[in-house]
C-alpha cells in the first residue's frame, strides 16, 4: 500500500452510527429489502400497498438518518471520513454497491424479464409487478421497466436531495438549487409526463419530459419519434416545437446569461442523480491532466456521432430512404449510437459506475448537450467562477470535490478565474473552500479570463509590470 | 548554466522556482528533507479528517517538475559553505551553487515545558507529525482524551481534526480570549462560543505547567498553571506558534536572529544567498508587518519577488495591503488591512461592528478616528472580495465610502442574505450620518477608477 495513500492500513476509525442514525437507515433498508425480495419473486401482499410503503420507508428512512447525521453537528462543510469509508473510497462497499447498480442496468436494458416484465402478453413478475398498480393509476395500464426505473430513479432524487439538503443547509446556493433539482425531476421528467401519458393512451408513446431535450434525448428525431409527435395531436405537435425551440433558442440564450449549470446542475435529470445520489462520490473523479485530454476527445467525438447520426436519420425521414452512401441509417448509425452511448454509456457506466469513477462520468465524458453548451460556456457566456484575489492556500478542496474533474486549485492559486467548458456550476468548489476564494457568478464578458503572472497582494508596481506584459 | 539551489520545497521554495523557471533557463534544484513532492502544508488537517487523501495536497502532478525541469533531491542540509558556494547533507551527499535560496520554513515552538519530548506529545507543522498523530489518536479508543496546548489557528485545526476522530480535547488557551491578542474582542467572544458549541473544553488563561510520564515514558496527564488541575491526557499537541527552522544555519556564516536575517531584496549577509518563506527576517519591518510573517501569503509573494531578482530585475520585497483568512471550525473569517485587536489597537483606531442577532456572523471595520481614512476590515462568516478591499486600501477611501460601497464588496455566493442594509443602518445610528448602501454595481467592480 502506498504510503502517501491515506494511511489505508492504519485505517479504520469507524465512527458507530448512533441509535436514531441506526433507525433511519433501517428504515430505508426495509424499503430497499422490499423491492430486492420482490425482484427475487418474492412478494409482500398487498403488493400496491408495499410499494408504497417500501417508498415511503425510504424517504422516511433517508430523512431520519440525514437529520440526525447532520443536525448533530453545527451547520458546516461535512466531509469528515469520506476518505475512511469503503463506500465512498472505492472500497468494499464501493465496488459492490458499483457492481449492483451496473448489474440493475444491464437487466433494465437488455434484459427486462429478469426484473419481471411480461414479454409476449405475459402478466408482469418480479420487480416490475410491484409498480403496475401505481401505473395503473397514472395511465391505466401495467407497469414497463422504464415506469418502474422512472419511480426509482426520482425517489433516489428525492431522498438523497433531501439528505444533501440537510448536509448543505448553510448554504442557499445549495439549498435552492436541490429544491428545483428534486421538483424538476418530480414534476417535468415524472407527475407530468406520466399524466400526459395517462390523458393520451390511445396516443403512441413520445417523450414528454420536456427539457430532456435533444441531443441528450437522442431518439428525438428518430423517424418513429416524430411521427408519434406528429400524430400526436396538438400535445405531440407542442412537444416538437419546444423541442426544436429549447436547443435552438432557450439553451444558447439562459447559457449565454447563467452558463451551463441552469442546466447541469438545476433541472437535468442525469445532473440531478449525480447531484443528489451521487454526492457521496463526487470526488471520485479523476483531476489528472490526462483525464481532461481524453473528456475533450470523447465528449466531442460523442457530440459529432450524435449529429452525424441525426443528420443521417433525417435525411432518411425526408427522402425516405433507409440508406445514406450506401450505409443502413439503422444499422450504421441509430442503433450503434443507442446501444453504445444511449445505454452502456449514459446508463451502465455513467449510473453504475458512480462510487468507481465519481458521479458525473457521463456528464463530463460524454454528453453532447452537456458538450454543446460547454462550447457556449466557454467562448460565449457570461459565467464564470471568480478567484478571490490572492486568498487561495492551495488547499485543494476545491479540486477534490469538483464533481467534473476540473482541477480548479490550479487556476485559483494562480488568482485566474475558473472557465471551463465542463463546470456544471454545481457551486460544492465554492462550498468546500475553507478560504472563500471561489464564487460563481454571471458578469461582464470583459475581463471574464484573466491570465495573470502574479497574484493580488504582492507589491502594486511589480504586478502592473507583470501582468501587463 | 547557472545552478540554483532551493532547500525547502514549500510555497516559498516551489514559487521562486517556478517563477525562475518562466523568466529562465537556469537549472534549478529543489532540497527537502520532507517529502520528494510539494504539497500544501495547509492541507494536512483535511487528511487526517478524511476529506481528501496526502495526493489531493499536492498542487502538481507528479510529471509536473521534470516537465519544468526542475530537479528535486531528497535530503536534509546539514552544513553550507557560502565560501565555497556548496551545501552537504546528511546522507554525505553534496552540491554546489551559483545561487542559493533558503525556504526552510518554521517548526513548533517549545518553551522548556517539562516533559515536552515525552512520547504522545507533538507538533502539528510537518507531514511526519501528521503521520505520527495518525499513530497516536487514530480514535478514540486509542486516545482517550488529547490536551492541545496554545490557542493560534493551528491548534483550533489540530482540535477540529481530533474532534473528527471523536477525541475528547481540551484546549488551554493562555490568553483570556481565543487569539484576543489578534481579534477584537466582539469576534474572539464569538469563536469561544463556536469552539465549546463544538464541545471542546476551552480553558482560557491557562497556561501548561508541565507534562507527566507514565512507567513507559508516555504522556500520562498535564497539569494546569493557574490551578494545579491534573488532566489525564494519551497526545499533547503543542501548538504555541512557530519559528524558523534555522538550527541547522548555526555554524555556516550566514547571520540569523530569529530568523535568516535579510535586507528587502531578501538578501542575506552572504553572497548569493537569499532568504524567503516563514525562515526569513526582515532586518526593518515592513510598514506595519512584523519582521517575521509565518503566512502562506508572504511565503509565496517573498518566492516571485526573488525570482525577479534572480531572473536579473532586482526587485525589493514590497507586499501589497495586508490580507489574510482563516477557518475556525465552521467559520470563516477574512482580513483585509489592518485590524488590530483591543489589546493592540493604535491610538487614532476606531471601530465599527456589526454583529447579527442570532447567526455567528460579524464584521469589524477599523478607521481613523480622527480622518475617517479606512484601515482595514474583519469579517465571519461573510466572504469579501479581495480586489476591491485592495483598491480602496490603496485609494485611501473612507469609512463612509465602504459603507456605501459596501455591496460591491461581497463575495458571499449567489442567494446568500446580505447584510449591507443592517450594517450601514447600525453605522448611520452609531455615527449620525445618512449613508444610503448603493446597490452592486459590476461596472464599479471592474473599473480601476471610482
Ligand atoms: C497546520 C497548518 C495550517 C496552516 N494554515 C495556514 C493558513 O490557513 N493560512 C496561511 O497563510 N498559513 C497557514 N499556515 C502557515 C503556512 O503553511 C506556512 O507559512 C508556509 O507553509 C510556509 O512556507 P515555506 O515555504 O516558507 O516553508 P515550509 O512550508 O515549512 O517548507 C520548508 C521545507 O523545507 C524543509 N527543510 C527545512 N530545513 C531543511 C533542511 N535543512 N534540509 C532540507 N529540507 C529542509 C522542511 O522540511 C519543509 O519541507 C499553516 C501552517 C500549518 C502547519
Ligand atoms: S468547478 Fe466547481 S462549480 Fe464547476 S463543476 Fe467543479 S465543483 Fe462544480
Ligand atoms: S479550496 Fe479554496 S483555498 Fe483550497 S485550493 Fe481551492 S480555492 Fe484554494
Amino acid at each position: 500500500m502506498d504510503k502517501n495513500s491515506s494511511f489505508a492500513l492504519s485505517n479504520p476509525h469507524k465512527v458507530p452510527l448512533n441509535n436514531t442514525q441506526k433507525f433511519g437507515f433501517g428504515l430505508g433498508i426495509i424499503g430497499v429489502i422490499i423491492l430486492t425480495l420482490a425482484t427475487f419473486n418474492i412478494h409482500a401482499e398487498p403488493k400496491g400497498i408495499f410499494t408504497l410503503v417500501s417508498i415511503a420507508l425510504i424517504v422516511v428512512g433517508a430523512v431520519i438518518y440525514a437529520r440526525s447525521t447532520y443536525l448533530q453537528h453545527p451547520a458546516g462543510i461535512k466531509n469528515n471520513h469520506v476518505y475512511f469509508k469503503t463506500i465512498s473510497n472505492r472500497g468494499v462497499w464501493g465496488w459492490a454497491l458499483g457492481i449492483v447498480l451496473t448489474l440493475f442496468y444491464v437487466l433494465l436494458y437488455w434484459f427486462p424479464s429478469y426484473l419481471g416484465l411480461g414479454v409476449d402478453g405475459k402478466e408482469n413478475t418480479g420487480l416490475v409487478v410491484m409498480f403496475d398498480s401505481l401505473s395503473m393509476f397514472f395511465k391505466g395500464q401495467a407497469a414497463s421497466q422504464w415506469f418502474v426505473y422512472g419511480t426509482l430513479y426520482t425517489l433516489a432524487i428525492l431522498s438523497l436531495g433531501i439528505k444533501f439538503m440537510y448536509k448543505y443547509r448553510h448554504n442557499r446556493y445549495q439549498l435552492i438549487r436541490t429544491v428545483v433539482v428534486i421538483l424538476s425531476q418530480l414534476f417535468l421528467a415524472y407527475f407530468i409526463p406520466e399524466i400526459l401519458e395517462g390523458l393520451n393512451t390511445e396516443r403512441t408513446y413520445f417523450a414528454k419530459d420536456i427539457k430532456n431535450m435533444w441531443p441528450l434525448n437522442y431518439y428525438f428525431f428518430e423517424p418513429w419519434h416524430l411521427d408519434n409527435m406528429r400524430n400526436g395531436g396538438s400535445l405531440g405537435m407542442f412537444y416538437l416545437v419546444a423541442g426544436i425551440f429549447m436547443f435552438l433558442v432557450f439553451t444558447p440564450i439562459i447559457t449565454y446569461f447563467a452558463g451551463k449549470r441552469w442546466y447541469c446542475s438545476w433541472v437535468c435529470g442525469c445532473g440531478g442523480l449525480a447531484e443528489t445520489a451521487g454526492d457521496s462520490f463526487r470526488h471520485l473523479s479523476s483531476k489528472k491532466l490526462s483525464a481532461w485530454r481524453l473528456e475533450r476527445w470523447l465528449i466531442h467525438a460523442v457530440m459529432v456521432f450524435i449529429f452525424v447520426t441525426t443528420a443521417a436519420v433525417l435525411y432518411g425521414y425526408f427522402t425516405g430512404n433507409g440508406e445514406i452512401f450506401g450505409l443502413s441509417i439503422y444499422n450504421t448509425f441509430s442503433k450503434p449510437y443507442g446501444f453504445l452511448i444511449g445505454a452502456m454509456f449514459s446508463g451502465v457506466i455513467g449510473v453504475g459506475f458512480y462510487p468507481v469513477l465519481g458521479s458525473r462520468v457521463w456528464c463530463r465524458f460524454g454528453c453532447p448537450l452537456a458538450g454543446y453548451m460547454g462550447l457556449i460556456q466557454r467562448f460565449k457566456s457570461k459565467f464564470r467562477i471568480t478567484t478571490n484575489g490572492g486568498q487561495c492556500i492551495s488547499c485543494g478542496n476545491c479540486s477534490t470535490y469538483c464533481e467534473q474533474g476540473i482541477d480548479v486549485r490550479a487556476y485559483a492559486q494562480k488568482g485566474e478565474n475558473i472557465v471551463r467548458a465542463s463546470c456544471v456550476g454545481c457551486g460544492i468548489c465554492s462550498a468546500v473552500c475553507p478560504r472563500g476564494v471561489l464564487k460563481l457568478e454571471n458578469g461582464p464578458e470583459k475581463g471574464r479570463i484573466n491570465p495573470k503572472e502574479i497574484l493580488l497582494g504582492n507589491d502594486v508596481d511589480l504586478m502592473d509590470l507583470l501582468n501587463k506584459k | 548554466m547557472e545552478h540554483i539551489v532551493i532547500i525547502g520545497n514549500g510555497i516559498s521554495g516551489v514559487t521562486a522556482a517556478r517563477h525562475i523557471r518562466k523568466n529562465s533557463d537556469k537549472k534549478i534544484t529543489i532540497i527537502s528533507s520532507e517529502t520528494k513532492y510539494f504539497f500544501s502544508r495547509t492541507a494536512l488537517m483535511y487528511v487526517f479528517m478524511g476529506h481528501m487523501k496526502f495526493e489531493h495536497t499536492q498542487p502538481y502532478e507528479n510529471w509536473f517538475w521534470k516537465k519544468n525541469r526542475i530537479d528535486l533531491k531528497e535530503g536534509f542540509v546539514t552544513t553550507i559553505d557560502t565560501d565555497a558556494k556548496s551545501i552537504s547533507c546528511a546522507d554525505g551527499s553534496s552540491l554546489s551553487y551559483d545561487k542559493l535560496i533558503l525556504a526552510t520554513g518554521s517548526k513548533p515552538n517549545k518553551f522548556g515545558w517539562p516533559g515536552q519530548d515525552l512520547d504522545g506529545v507533538l507538533g502539528m507543522y510537518h507531514k511526519q507529525e501528521l503521520e505520527k498523530l495518525e499513530e497516536l489518536a487514530p480514535n478514540n479508543s486509542v486516545c482517550k482524551r488529547a490536551v492541545i496546548v496554545g490557542g493560534g489557528l493551528i491548534g483550533i485545526e489540530l482540535a477540529e481534526m481530533l474532534l473528527s476522530r471523536n477525541i475528547p480535547v481540551t484546549f488551554l488557551v493562555r490568553e483570556s480570549s481565543f487569539w484576543n491578542g489578534v481579534l477584537p474582542e466582539q469576534e474572539s467572544q464569538m469563536i469561544n462560543e463556536h469552539i465549546r458549541e463544538h464541545h471542546i473544553d476551552l480553558r482560557l488563561s491557562s497556561n501548561l505547567k508541565e507534562i507527566k510520564s507514565d512507567e513507559h515514558g508516555k504522556v500520562k496527564s498535564i497539569v494546569i498553571q493557574e490551578t494545579g488541575e491534573e488532566i489525564p491526557c494519551d497526545v499533547v499537541g503543542l501548538t504555541a506558534g512557530v519559528s524558523p527552522n534555522i538550527d541547522f544555519l548555526k555554524a555556516s556564516n550566514i547571520k540569523t536572529g530569529r530568523g535568516i536575517l535579510v535586507n528587502e531584496f531578501l538578501e542575506t549577509n552572504c553572497k548569493d544567498v537569499y532568504a524567503i518563506g516563514d525562515c526569513a527576517e526582515q532586518h526593518k519591518a515592513i510598514g506595519l508587518r512584523r519582521p517575521i510573517e509565518a503566512v502562506w501569503y508572504t511565503g509565496r509573494m517573498m518566492g516571485e519577488t526573488v525570482a525577479q531578482t534572480i531572473c536579473g530585475n532586482k526587485t525589493a520585497y514590497k507586499p501589497g495591503h495586508w490580507f489574510n483568512s482563516a477557518k475556525f471550525l465552521d467559520i470563516e473569517y477574512q482580513t483585509y488591512g489592518w485590524v488590530f485587536s483591543e489589546r493592540n489597537k493604535r491610538e487614532n483606531e476606531s471601530y465599527f461592528q456589526w454583529h447579527h442577532a442570532s447567526e455567528k456572523l460579524c464584521i469589524t471595520v477599523s478607521y481613523d478616528k480622527n480622518s475617517r481614512l479606512f484601515l482595514g476590515i474583519n469579517t465571519f462568516g461573510i466572504r469579501m472580495r479581495h480586489e476591491i478591499f485592495d483598491r480602496w486600501l490603496t485609494e485611501k477611501v473612507s469609512v463612509d465610502f465602504v459603507m456605501e460601497h459596501l455591496a460591491d464588496a461581497n463575495f458571499d455566493p449567489e442567494f446568500y442574505r446580505t447584510y449591507e442594509k443592517e450594517i450601514v443602518l447600525k453605522f448611520n445610528e452609531e455615527h449620525a450620518t445618512n449613508i444610503k448602501v448603493k446597490k452592486k454595481s459590476w461596472k464599479r467592480i471592474f473599473s480601476t477608477n471610482y
